[in-house]
């Protein structure tokens, strides 16, 4: 595709000017006349027996309008669904009610919701709702779950294994009895909790008059919440308007539907007065689902030279105590499939255990699944390299998948669009400047100083997906997207999109795609997401498929609408469409550019519709669906550099360089500071982040006082640059680029450690590397 | 118990009733409905609910309304002047210093106190003053360059007075 003044340029973000001046409207910031407020009680055990909820004393208390308990609602609601039903993997959806009828299967679980005039109020009464529990043995940790005779969360899922997965590619065992060398390693891929700025909530409000419901809901995807919540409510999804417009962040977390909103509609619904719930920050610690938490089993197989022959992966999921929306999809599909990297492994075998513990749900959290592959990967290739003596730079140039095998499927069945790992590996090497930083390494080592350099040469899959490939993922719905373009008779054009951007920055790289493809000046194009009322079905945003898969289905509709207006010109012209040129929204005809039309007139004939060419409707609209052929993978190299202070442990990140290939890039403002966003969150899980549990399943960590959420000063500067290899899957050549940093930086930041301390013999620690656990292992290891 | 209570916000004065208990970012929000103020989290940590308050950033999830009787407030919607943006914002703006936005009106208000007191910070007492405000989305990096964007700006206007 051409790169144009629009396609490529930095231009500033139109969704910035209400955001910045507080005009935004989040969820929160809705308003609905006479809105009751619903308080949630939560349980304080991690696994109880619900003997009794009396609600009277709640029910007398000020402004208290309804009291429900889990079993008043039984009859409103279904069960919170699971929608990625993984197949050939036994799998157990145990039942998941949006308030805990009979058991409380984690510290938070609803068991109980007051509804009054004020928030104040409620919070009050839900304090006065009296609840009996009987307390029973907990479990919080997977392994621990799976064994005979560990506390049983179900009596339907033996040993608490809700799944167990495989995915196998080549012979691993063959490659594991002829390996010359062999890596094992255990790895803890610790608990995350996304913490988007805005937490969860909902404003439902019921119309009894038309039987309609409106949800102002913070979601990424609105239209599978608008069904979900129709199914769960039993509301006809004609009559569920959704609107999640502006919404301050996901990360993955606003994708699944959570009981409380479900909760809030059938309340709204029962009492005929709008309802409204926002958590607290303190409930969005609990309640919202978590990320990550595997604990991996790798063996690796190589030869002497560091060839890697085969990779086996036995990991211990942990679920929580339900499985949440897309839950099952994540440690599988979004894992397994990826353990290959960007290297040649003909062998490589996988099994997942789906594990279900007193623990908050866990769901995709950015990247879902592919940070947990990559890290396990680049961390073998490290431990590989460092086994064998070898720079880490050289084990991986031996294994990538080379420019001219593109396109190459993987022992893990994906087949990969395009890649030039070592043009990437290259430009980054080049921009931290490495032999020098090998020589200063050495040179510090021999002052007894500890620098490190670590390397992350990543590939993800993103863009989902192909609805067939998510059919057979069992995946509970299509991934393709919807688009439609309207030009309007004054020329100017509405776009309507079913991605839904919250933070991405989509209302104006859809508007500068369109601008690129039509000739439409960029300020005349109006971006429309989100708004169930508004959109046609989507989607929605998540596995940085928005503009991939969303884009490609928006330049398609334009396509249309220009090849609509070229007949309408050559009619205009008394020409034939073969003979119209078409450039920057100006039909003219070939060889006579005096003899031209605008877009925009066109745009007015067509509407006005006097003169009709032969065969035509009037108007300039069209609808697109695109479905792609396959995912994109976008790839590149991240480099770390750190010191590490060896009598406190801190680790100090000296340097950062990502050079990353997105393919063609829109807009590289907005690409960049998603590279940045996303460099934070790997960053922090390297160094700083982690849920924690006591054994009574207690959320140690459930606050911002207790979580380390990255401050300014915990992240370093970032030399973000790029390489660009295009993909043949969509019309722009764009890949995506909302996880890649997440993805990649981990393991660059942890392998930067481990290199930093391998003088003294460490091969692994565990995440999160704070001062204190780095300090614990220098210590034993001089000490020993 | 309730409480009268005079504020000035945005330069208009407000007398109303309040309960002793309700918070100052309740009554920004709910009582004068001025929504862009954001409450992000419940432990003072986030800083999305960043206001000047007698011309220094205050967290209004820490103060109870009560306690600002007599207080002259400045939100994130009284910051732009007759139509025309503060360089603040117009230096998020330029230099892309919010995603989701949730955290930018209290990232912008914090900032604000900042350039009030040290006009032309380096990075690093940018990254050190506003440490008290969180974004999940930016990494940081840009809302750095957003504010030395500003300083520059402000630090030019007022060379030309």
């Amino acid at each position: 595709m051409a790169v144009t003044k629009m396609f490529g340029a930095s231009v500033k973000r139109r969704e910035d000017a209400r955001m910045m001046t507080g005009r935004a409207h989040y969820t929160d910031d809705v308003r609905r006349n006479h809105t009751l407020h619903m308080g949630v009680v939560r349980s304080p055990h991690a696994h109880a027996r619900i003997t009794s909820v009396d609600t009277s004393a709640a029910a007398s208390m000020p402004g208290v309008v309804a009291v429900f308990s889990g079993a008043d609602l039984v009859d409103d609601i279904a069960p919170v669904p699971c929608a990625w039903l993984i197949p050939d993997s036994d799998l157990k959806v145990p039942e998941y009610r949006a308030i805990a009828v009979d058991k409380a299967r984690f510290v938070g679980d609803a068991v109980a919701v007051v509804i009054a005039e004020d928030r104040y109020q409620a919070e009050d009464a839900a304090d006065a709702v009296n609840v009996s529990y009987e307390p029973l043995d907990v479990v919080t940790n997977q392994e621990e779950a799976v064994k005979d005779g560990a506390p049983q969360l179900y009596d339907d899922v033996p040993n608490n294994l809700a799944f167990q997965w495989k995915l196998n590619g080549g012979d691993f065992d063959a490659a594991q009895n002829s390996a010359e060398v062999k890596i094992s390693q255990r790895f803890v891929n610790q608990r995350l909790i996304p913490n988007a700025m805005e937490a969860r909530g909902v404003l439902a409000d019921f119309n009894p008059g038309s039987g309609s419901l409106e949800v102002w809901l913070t979601s990424q995807n609105p239209h599978i919440h608008r069904l979900l919540l129709s199914a769960v409510t039993g509301i006809p999804e004609t009559d569920i308007r959704v609107d999640s417009t502006d919404v301050g962040g996901g990360f993955g977390s606003k994708i699944p539907l959570y009981g409380g909103e479900m909760v809030a509609c059938a309340i709204a619904k029962k009492l005929g007065r709008p309802i409204k719930w926002m958590e607290s920050r303190r409930e969005n610690y609990v309640t919202t689902s978590h990320g990550r938490d595997h604990i991996d089993y790798v063996d690796l197989a190589a030869t002497n030279d560091g060839v890697v022959t085969g990779l086996r992966v036995e990991a211990y999921a942990n679920h929580g105590a339900y499985l949440s929306t897309a839950a099952p999809g994540v440690p599988t599909w979004l894992f397994g499939t990826m353990l290959s990297g960007p290297y040649k492994i003909p062998n490589i075998s996988c099994t997942v255990n789906g594990v279900l513990t007193n623990t908050t749900t866990t769901d995709a959290y950015r990247g879902a699944g592919r940070p947990e592959a990559t890290y396990l990967i680049e961390r073998m290739m490290d431990l590989l390299a460092q086994e064998l003596g070898m720079d880490p730079v050289e084990i991986r140039r031996k294994n990538f998948i080379q420019p001219d095998e593109f396109p190459y499927t993987v022992a893990t069945t994906l087949q990969y669009d395009s890649g030039n790992y070592d043009g990437a590996l290259d430009k980054a090497l080049q921009m931290v400047g490495y032999e020098d930083l090998r020589k200063k390494q050495e040179q510090l080592r021999s002052e007894g100083r500890y620098l490190g350099i670590g390397f992350s040469t990543y590939v993800e899959v993103c863009g989902l997906a192909p609805s067939a490939a998510a059919g057979a993922m069992g995946f509970q719905g299509g991934l393709w997207e919807s688009a439609t373009v309207r030009v309007h008779p004054s020329g100017k054009a509405t776009v309507f999109t079913g991605a839904s951007p919250h933070g991405q920055g989509e209302e104006t790289t859809f508007a500068q795609l369109i601008s690129h493809e039509t000739g439409i000046p960029f300020h005349d194009i109006e971006v429309v997401h989100s708004d169930t009322d508004r959109i046609p079905f989507g989607w929605g945003t998540y596995g940085s498929r928005s503009t991939a898969v969303g884009g490609s289905a928006l330049v398609y509709a334009a396509r249309n609408v220009v090849e609509k207006a070229k007949r309408f010109a050559a009619h205009m012209l008394e020409s034939s469409p073969e003979d119209i040129e078409f450039n920057d929204g100006v039909f003219s005809v070939k060889g006579s550019p005096e003899r031209s039309k605008t877009i925009q007139d066109v745009a007015l004939a067509a509407h006005l519709a006097w003169d009709l060419p032969e065969g035509e409707k009037p108007g300039l609209e069209e609808n697109y669906f695109f479905d792609p052929t396959n995912f994109t993978f976008p790839f590149g190299t991240h480099i770390c550099v750190v010191e590490i202070d060896a009598e406190t442990g801190a680790v100090d990140v000296q340097k950062y360089v990502a050079v990353d290939d997105l393919g063609n890039v829109i807009n590289p403002m907005i690409v960049d500071g998603q590279v940045h966003g996303g460099i934070a969150q790997g960053l922090a899980q390297a160094l700083y982040e982690y849920a924690a549990y006591d054994d009574g399943g207690q959320l140690l960590t459930g606050s911002m006082m207790d979580y380390c959420v990255p401050k300014f000063e915990h992240i370093p500067h970032m030399d973000v640059d790029r390489t660009v290899t295009t993909t043949p899957v969509n019309p722009m050549g764009l890949k995506g680029a909302g996880e890649t940093g997440t993805i990649a930086s981990t393991p660059a930041v942890v392998n930067a450690i481990i290199d930093a301390l391998s003088p003294l013999g460490v091969k692994h620690i565990d995440m999160p590397l704070t001062s204190q656990r780095v300090w614990k292992v220098i210590e034993e290891r001089k000490g020993s | 118990m309730k409480h009268e209570i005079t504020v000035t916000v945005n330069g208009t004065k407000h007398t109303s009733e309040v309960d002793s208990r309700m918070l100052l970012v309740h009554y920004i929000r709910d009582v004068l409905n001025l929504t862009g103020t954001h409450v992000g989290c419940d432990t003072s940590q986030c800083g999305a609910c960043t206001i000047l308050l007698n011309g220094q950033a205050v967290k209004c999830c820490t103060m109870l309304a009560a306690q600002a009787d007599g207080a002259e407030i400045t939100t994130i919607e009284g910051l732009a002047q007759n139509g025309d943006l503060h360089p603040i914002q117009e230096g998020f703006w330029e230099e892309h210093g919010l995603q989701c936005g949730f955290c930018t009106p209290g990232m912008i208000m914090a900032s604000y106190d900042l350039l009030k007191r040290i006009p032309n910070p380096d990075e690093q007492q940018i990254r050190h003053n506003l440490e008290g405000n969180l974004c999940r989305c930016t990494g940081y990096q840009n809302i750095v360059k957003s504010v030395q964007f500003a300083s520059k700006k402000m630090s030019g206007a007022a060379g030309d007075d």
